[in-house]
């Protein structure tokens, strides 16, 4: 394992960035999509809701693999020609801002409707009643969900394996069947994982219990 | 107090976890004799592609693999363990075969699969039962006509994990990057969908994939000699020798040729006859 | 037009059918095994019990924290060296049922956590033993609170199926890639149709406990 390490750290190193970089751009952008779709669903506007709802539901239904391979392969035919990096970005971005619309929503549902009202009636506009009022408290309730997508997202980001994204499981891949030491190229890709992962989680429980 | 306890328990427990599981992952597998075993069972299970036309694909309307491989381990199989003898197929990709068959979930690999010194430390092969030379497939009309247009900055070669042909790449090449996917529809889908300027592999495979996709051919000639041998683990002198015993009586039968016709007989590219055994 | 005329050939969407079978079946499986590991490793977790409930806790936090490709690697490539070879199938379902129920005990943890301590209280002062209590009291409350995260997690899982192609599991999407790589016209009908019957499966499952929802409540 340390033979690992030691023979690949450039390599495990490169993957370690990519999937560190994939992980947060997707969360940038899932993150602004998916509060886009949550405040449509919560809009007095019918035609809004009805559009967030079926984003969320095909999105929410269908693997994460499957919306990946569909950016790499069908799009590129078709329309213009992206890179695995990208197509997998992208996929995780599509996939995750639909969870990340649902945890947001849930979290302006959990803001008392009074005080909406409230701003209403002091003359506030129904988007600046939601800009400076609902939302600021929709996000102090959702951030340890949020957190937990984000857990969600390094972890998913392992489907740029599929698409040559030269991610850390990409790495992995690739040095299990070169050094052909299976088993332990794999625990060090586990243990790479961890590092970022499990303070994350910690830190989201910890979170939940200071909340509540 | 208490908390720290708990940071050291668990400190301490996950450094047994992975204790376990190096442990696990270098214990080396006491294999019994597979010879032995094949005998008792009436079987041997082979490792072939499913990806690959020509060697091993699989056939959507029945759900089984066909090819050149696959007839020869059938054949092998039959040498081996007489007329009755049961061969079993396991669909393997370049990226997996290797563990699986250190894992012992198979006998052998019959998966395009070319003698190296590198593998041959870790398994053993059976004598060469064809001979391969890595190519080139692109778009017709490409401006690639051999491995050295690829040799500058930006140009992108698709590749297979696991397969020899990207190492070579880096060999004859080593300015062009290289994309590995993780089987060969993958990486033919990947070249269609313009991921890369050109495909590399061996140039048996690279037949069959311009036979199921027009517009793309060939080109270059072959740049290295890929004899492809059947994998077994080490330490079984005794399948070894049943193995290249068994092929030789394959070839001297001329049930060798008979498959080798069948298989790459109307292959445009392809020439039957210098192949022949 | 033609291209999905020719791609939705009774061949090919038989051949696809056998794939959404295995998906399936792997997922039924996996979803029965999880739910009941999982909700043993939950109540382990919550009744903290002295050297156990730490280790049960270490192993739940590791494994849920390592994405699920790792995992089915480990079943497929390292239960062999254990004396275990599984095929594609059984490495897949034990792979699914050990990550989802690490999922799964904390969605049980939580689920329990959340209801009113009092109500324990309450049980035990009725003469009820811890078991009983639990049993009767705790646990039919805190199920109706998690089912709508348990078949969140449950279409998760048959989602997540579709990464074991990678040890050639014959699922839908390891079926369609055969598929498609053998004809490159049917690329974007492939992708639709497995999206489609993804779908299907993933939306019934979200509407059943929709209803059982409101049945419950």
């Amino acid at each position: 394992m340390i033979a690992i390490f030691h023979n690949y750290g450039s390599l495990l190193l490169q993957g370690f960035g990519q999937t560190l970089l994939c992980s947060v751009i997707a969360l940038i952008f899932s993150l602004i999509i998916g509060s886009m779709f949550a405040i449509f669903e919560t809009t007095p506007s019918k035609f809004l809701r009805v559009i967030a709802r079926i984003y969320i539901e095909v999105f929410r239904n269908i693997p994460l693999l499957v919306i990946t391979m569909f950016f790499f392969v069908v799009i590129p035919m078709f329309v213009a020609k992206i890179n695995g990096f990208t197509a997998g970005t992208i996929g995780l971005t599509i996939y995750t801002s639909a969870f990340i619309a649902e945890t947001v929503r849930s979290g302006i549902n959990s803001v008392d409707p009074g005080q909406m009202e409230g701003a209403r009636a002091n003359g506030l506009s129904w988007w600046q009643a939601m800009r400076y009022v609902v939302l600021p408290q929709a996000f102090r309730y959702v951030i340890p969900p949020l957190g937990n997508q984000f857990i969600n997202l390094v972890k998913n980001s392992s489907v740029l394996a599929f698409v040559a994204g030269f991610d850390l499981m990409y790495q992995g891949n690739v040095i299990a069947s070169d050094s052909l030491n299976t088993m332990s190229t794999y625990i060090c890709i586990g243990i790479l994982y961890l590092i970022i992962t499990l303070p994350l989680s910690y830190w989201m429980r910890y979170l939940e219990k200071k909340l509540a | 107090m208490k908390k720290l306890f708990r940071l050291v328990s668990v400190i301490v427990s996950s450094l047994a976890l992975l204790l376990v599981l190096t442990a696990c992952g270098s214990k080396p597998l006491a294999e019994q004799n597979v010879v032995t075993r094949a005998k008792q069972s009436n079987t041997i299970t082979w490792g072939v592609k499913a990806d690959t036309k020509l060697f091993g694909l699989m056939d959507v309307r029945n759900s089984q693999i066909k090819g050149f491989e696959v007839d020869m381990a059938k054949a092998l199989t039959k040498q081996i363990l007489g007329p009755k003898g049961k061969a079993d197929f396991v669909q393997v990709t370049s990226s997996t075969r290797m563990p699986l068959l250190k894992n012992g979930n198979i006998d052998a690999i019959m998966a395009t699969m070319t003698i190296t010194p590198e593998r041959l430390k870790q398994v053993d092969f059976s004598r060469s039962y064809f001979d391969a030379g890595q190519s080139l497939l692109v778009k017709e009309g490409s401006p690639i006509k051999s491995v050295k247009d690829l040799n500058h900055k930006g140009a992108t070669v698709l590749g297979v994990v696991g397969s020899n042909s990207v190492q070579n790449v880096a060999k004859f090449a080593p300015k062009a990057r290289v994309l590995q996917l993780s089987d060969y529809a993958q990486a033919m889908t990947a070249l269609k969908s313009g991921q890369g300027e050109a495909l590399t592999t061996d140039n048996g495979i690279l037949a069959g994939m311009s036979v199921e996709n027009p517009g793309y051919v060939l080109t270059g000639g072959a740049f290295t000699k890929e004899p492809y041998g059947i994998a077994i683990n080490k330490d079984q002198p005794q399948f070894k020798h049943d193995l290249n015993h068994a092929l030789t009586k394959v070839e001297r039968s001329g049930q060798y040729n008979r498959i080798l016709k069948k298989w790459f007989g109307n292959v445009p590219g392809m020439n039957v006859k210098e192949m022949e055994r | 037009m033609k291209d999905f005329i020719d791609a939705y050939s009774w061949i090919n969407i038989h051949y696809l059918l056998q794939g959404l079978w295995i998906t399936v079946i792997v997922s039924v499986v996996s979803i029965l095994g999880s739910y009941i590991l999982g909700s043993i490793l939950g109540i382990i977790r919550y009744v903290n019990i002295k050297v156990v409930s730490p280790i049960v806790g270490l192993f739940i936090d590791i494994i849920r924290n390592l994405p699920l490709l790792l995992i089915i690697f480990f079943t497929y490539f390292g239960l062999p060296n254990l004396g275990f070879r599984p095929s594609s199938v059984w490495a897949t379902i034990l792979a699914m049922t050990v990550f989802e129920s690490t999922m799964i005990a904390e969605i049980v943890r939580s689920g329990i956590a959340a209801v009113d301590p009092g109500q324990m209280e309450g049980a035990r002062a009725n003469g009820l033993t811890y078991g009983q209590a639990m049993y009767h009291v705790i646990l039919p409350q805190a199920m109706k609170k998690m089912i709508p995260a348990l078949v969140s997690q449950f279409i998760s899982l048959i989602k997540d199926t579709s990464l074991a192609t990678i040890i050639v599991l014959p699922d839908l999407m390891h079926n369609a890639q055969i598929v498609y790589g053998q004809n490159s016209t049917y690329i974007l009908p492939m992708f639709l149709m497995i999206a489609i019957m993804y779908f299907i499966v993933c939306y019934a499952l979200s509407l059943l406990s929709r209803s059982l929802d409101r049945r419950m409540s």
